[in-house]
């Protein structure tokens, strides 16, 4: 029997960030509208392998993620061993759209979670003309801090293992055990830093609560979707969020964590396939 | 149920090699009763209960008694679920020295969920 190999396929461009030169690595199934995706805090694209892996999805979208400088596949730049890695808001934008443009997608749906999802209210607000729709998965304007990221990223305390620990409780309770471990698995490989350096840009550098209220919903429609066992971003928190944006849709997914399209796949799909079917009835 | 963590934790094989390197004394405190719980090697030594007084502790758990009862459901609703839950909803809270509990953060948390796996637990 032949043995299976997915429909997924990964390949790097080069973009220019920051003035400087990044390998990006990303990966990709399916065609039509395309669908980017954007990984959380501290992790990488593969946490979308199962949506590029659910024909219902990719016989409408192309499915694209990719990592971003320091995560999965991509490499830090060049001097990077003298640096302290931090995420910022302008240097987020710059990679979605430098990495959308560079692929060429015209209006590209956005989805992203945690941090991606963060961010999507910005590229909503600033970029809104070149985007399809967005997709915020257990995204809010604004965090309340519930741990001091010191502990992430110093030398008595093993980096992959207490960034994993940390984020394990934000996986629902009754996710299936293969994928619970492997969307930690993914926290338990990140670089030293990097978590925290991502975690510069969602706690310091991201309070959009002044600013989502002016998202137009007519050029560009925003989805939020957070799992009810999520206490990093709560369903409340959503919620408040999307009450300030004109026209924005928000639904909890009852059962799931902090990082639904890979703690529970198939319980995420029931949540996200109508969204993805409503964002392509629309009139593009 | 906190007594429990003697038998639950010595069983579990995995459990115990997690916390291998792991020797210290913490304390969980269920309401107004406080249990020193003291680890060797990743195993459960003694699970004492206080008022134990000139006990030295490394860090304290504290949360209600209700909260605890929550926490050890099998299936524990939303905002009850994990360590890190409680204490974000203020219904738990950490003090001391949380160097060791943070080196050896999955071991602990995993250890404080053993209860868990008793049916009916209360």
């Amino acid at each position: 029997m032949a043995a299976r190999i997915e429909p997924i396929a990964g390949r790097y461009v080069h973009l220019t960030l920051g003035s400087r030169s990044c390998r990006v690595y990303f990966e990709e199934a399916g065609g039509g509208i395309p669908l980017l995706c954007l990984h959380t805090a501290g992790s990488d694209g593969r946490q979308f392998r199962h949506l590029m892996n659910d024909a219902a999805v990719t016989d409408h979208y192309r499915v694209i993620a990719f990592d971003l400088p320091w995560h999965g596949k991509s490499t830090p730049p060049v001097g990077w061993e003298n640096e302290e890695y931090r995420l910022t808001t302008e240097a987020y934008v710059e990679a979605v759209m430098t990495f959308s443009r560079a692929l060429e997608l015209d209006r590209p749906v956005v989805m992203g979670c945690s941090m991606g999802g963060r961010i999507v209210l910005q590229l909503a607000l600033e970029h809104a003309a070149e985007l399809r729709a967005v997709i915020g998965l257990e995204a809010a304007d604004h965090q309340t801090p519930w741990y001091d990221t010191e502990w992430l990223h110093r030398p008595d305390v093993h980096g992959g293992e207490v960034c994993a620990a940390l984020v394990s409780g934000l996986v629902g309770a009754t996710a299936p055990d293969e994928h619970r471990w492997g969307t930690l698995w993914g926290y338990m490989q990140s670089g030293p830093g990097v978590f925290k350096g991502d975690l510069y840009f969602y706690r310091v550098d991201s309070d959009f609560r002044e600013r989502v209220a002016g998202i137009d919903t007519r050029v560009c429609p925003v989805h939020l979707l957070t799992g009810s066992y999520d206490f990093s971003c709560t369903p409340e928190d959503t919620l408040r969020t999307a009450a300030k944006i004109k026209g924005a849709e928000a639904q909890t997914m009852d059962g799931l964590g902090h990082f639904p399209m890979s703690e529970d796949p198939a319980r995420f799909r029931e949540y996200i396939l109508p969204v993805l079917d409503r964002i392509r009835a629309a009139p593009a | 149920m906190i007594k429990r963590l003697f038998d639950l934790v010595n069983a579990d094989v995995a459990l115990v090699r997690r916390g291998r390197f792991l020797t210290t004394d913490f304390l969980v405190e269920v309401g107004d009763e406080p249990f020193h719980v003291s680890v060797q090697d990743g195993r459960i030594t003694s699970v004492t209960r206080g008022p134990a007084s000139m006990r030295p502790w490394r860090f304290a758990i504290r949360a209600s008694a209700e909260a605890w009862r929550e926490f050890w459901q099998p299936v524990p609703r939303a905002g009850y679920h994990d360590l890190f839950a409680l204490t974000r909803f203020g219904r738990a809270r950490i003090e001391g020295d949380l160097q060791p509990l943070m080196a050896n953060l999955r071991y602990i948390k995993e250890v404080l969920e053993t209860p868990r796996r008793l049916a009916g637990s209360a």
